[in-house]
């Protein structure tokens, strides 16, 4: 068969892009199959398996996993959870939303400067930071000591749930300040000049203008704050005093105390039910805005 | 534009709220009293306790190994994993696949973890905490790497295959270079995300040994030690300078790639 030059460069550059694929996305994705899908499957399968009377597992398949989740008990504590990390979020937001705005108005040079400055301290570690949210508001603390000068208190700040929602805000604000930028920044100015010489007030072209355009940086940095909050554990049991149960306690009890594994991971896959609710109603909320 | 003055109220008060625990910490970690609440004077005698703590110190060893050892892991694979998925396929779920350790609670991912470790029988301890650190990094990584990506001229790479190198030498001669950069950001990224990182540590790690972040809760489990002050300085002067060497990185970076 004669060679056709045209068709040969062709063929080898497709086998070689398909080598060339392999060599890339094979390490990479074995990597997550077996050290994130496998994992996850397991926590999923294990939903169905019953609990070995002093712990361990015995793998026969049940259903009473899922009748304990709507336990007046559990449902308690995702009751506590939602309204703990739901006001963690609208705390964050009613802060954020104006911090981000002035940010995107601000001259280049102090815009990075001030993203930067926000940023920050999400770097250090997240253990100290709750130490030192500790000594501010224990007892003794600065916080109680600034309230004296005003004849006030001394209050019990810490280990209650106001706490850990100081603890939830101080560790995910930034996670909100970021993409309510992004959405604020991205803005066209001439739409809100346009809104003020029709003649609305501020208030008006913020609400009528503004934030519906960016509706969608709101809803991402909700769910980046609302998210991790949900699913704490370390912020109830440092700053919350272990006295109020997230969901994120009772999963870590049920596998580190109580070694009820498939009850554990009952609870963790509920966790993840529940978020990806939360994702999909954001991505059509999204669609919509 | 106009900058509303009412807004300087929310951006102060952000700032005033993110910084003053940290003022705080600082302060107290030059305090020559045990008490943890009121300032009785400068001292350096914290940093002498903590250098004498060979918990800490084990501690902060382990955490160094193991957040060298996954990043090195994250940035290999992660950085891999870009160019494949950004050159090589359109897949859309593979994409999701990739960022799914980002998204996912990281108490799902650290129970998965321990389930398979106890299911495969691999003994817990500093190396399954850098395989782990490593799943989440690698996700990092690749969402730092493939912004780099879609800023690279791709006709370069083409360029050089159609002068007959192959996917390995395009990648290490033309693709490499350009994503420098990137990659350090993401190794920054990875090696600061390691520091830092509790809870995937804290049921991953077994009994036996401990990173930094599960000495200094146990530590605070017992109460409030002056000593802490002085190691979260310390932590805060580490992590700040990487943060601030990446950013410097990065626009150095952008701005020999705009020559």
């Amino acid at each position: 068969m004669k060679a056709q030059p045209a068709a040969r460069p062709v063929s080898t550059s497709r086998g070689r892009h398909r080598l060339g694929a392999f060599v890339f996305l094979a390490p990479g994705l074995t990597y997550l199959l077996v050290l994130v899908l496998v994992p996850l499957a397991l926590v999923l399968s294990f939903t169905f398996f019953q609990r070995g009377r002093f712990g361990g597992v015995i793998y026969e398949f049940t259903t009473e996993n899922f009748a304990r989740l709507v336990d007046p008990l559990y449902l308690g504590v995702v009751g506590t959870s939602l309204k703990i990390a739901a006001l963690a979020t609208l705390i964050a937001l009613v802060l954020g939303y104006p911090t981000a705005y002035l940010i995107a108005q601000l001259p280049r040079k102090w815009k990075t400067a001030a993203l930067i400055a926000i940023v920050l301290p999400f770097w250090t570690n997240f253990i100290i930071r709750m130490y030192a949210w500790i000594i501010l508001l224990n007892g003794p603390g600065l916080v109680n000591s600034g309230f004296e000068l005003f004849g006030l208190g001394p209050y019990e700040l810490l280990y209650n749930q106001g706490a850990i929602v100081v603890g939830l805000l101080y560790s995910y604000l930034p996670l909100m300040v970021l993409p309510l930028y992004a959405a604020i920044e991205k803005l066209d100015p001439q739409l809100r000049e346009a809104s003020a010489n029709l003649g609305a007030s501020g208030f008006t072209t913020f609400r009528r203008v503004t934030l519906p355009l960016t509706l969608p940086g709101v809803l991402t940095g909700s769910m980046f704050v609302f998210v991790p909050s949900f699913a704490n554990f370390v912020i109830p049991e440092m700053l919350g005093g272990g006295k109020t149960l997230m969901v994120g306690n009772l999963i870590r009890n049920e596998f580190l105390k109580a070694r009820d594994w498939p009850f554990g991971s009952t609870l963790a896959m509920a966790l993840v039910a529940v978020l990806l609710l939360l994702l999909l109603a954001q991505a059509w909320a999204a669609r919509r805005a | 534009m106009r900058r509303p003055r009412l807004l300087y109220i929310p951006f102060w008060a952000t700032l005033v709220f993110l910084y003053a625990p940290i003022v705080v910490l600082v302060a107290m970690s030059f305090n020559s009293g045990e008490s943890a609440y009121t300032f009785e004077g400068f001292s350096l005698k914290w940093y002498g306790v903590l250098a004498g703590n060979e918990r800490v110190l084990d501690g902060l060893v382990n955490t160094l190994i193991v957040a060298a050892g996954s990043t090195v892991l994250a940035t290999v694979l992660g950085t891999l994993l870009a160019v494949g998925l950004a050159r090589h396929t359109r897949s859309r779920t593979l994409d999701a696949v990739a960022l799914m350790p980002a998204v996912l609670p990281d108490l799902v991912l650290a129970i998965g973890l321990l389930m398979f470790y106890g299911l495969v029988q691999f003994t817990l301890g500093v190396t399954s905490v850098i395989l782990s650190h490593a799943v989440f990094s690698m996700a990092f990584v690749a969402a730092v790497v493939r912004t780099r990506l879609t800023g690279a001229d791709p006709s370069l790479e083409e360029a050089s295959r159609d002068l007959g190198a192959g996917p390995v030498t395009t990648f290490v001669r033309v693709t490499l270079p350009q994503l420098a950069p990137g990659i350090v950001a993401g190794a920054l990224l990875a090696f600061t995300l390691s520091l830092d990182e509790f809870v995937i540590a804290f049921f991953t790690i077994g009994n036996l040994e401990q990173t930094l972040p599960i000495v200094i809760y146990s530590m605070i489990r017992f109460g409030v030690e002056p000593q802490i002050n002085a190691l979260g300085t310390l932590l805060l002067l580490v992590s700040f300078t990487a943060v601030i060497i990446g950013q410097r990185m990065t626009r150095i970076g952008e701005a020999r790639a705009q020559d």
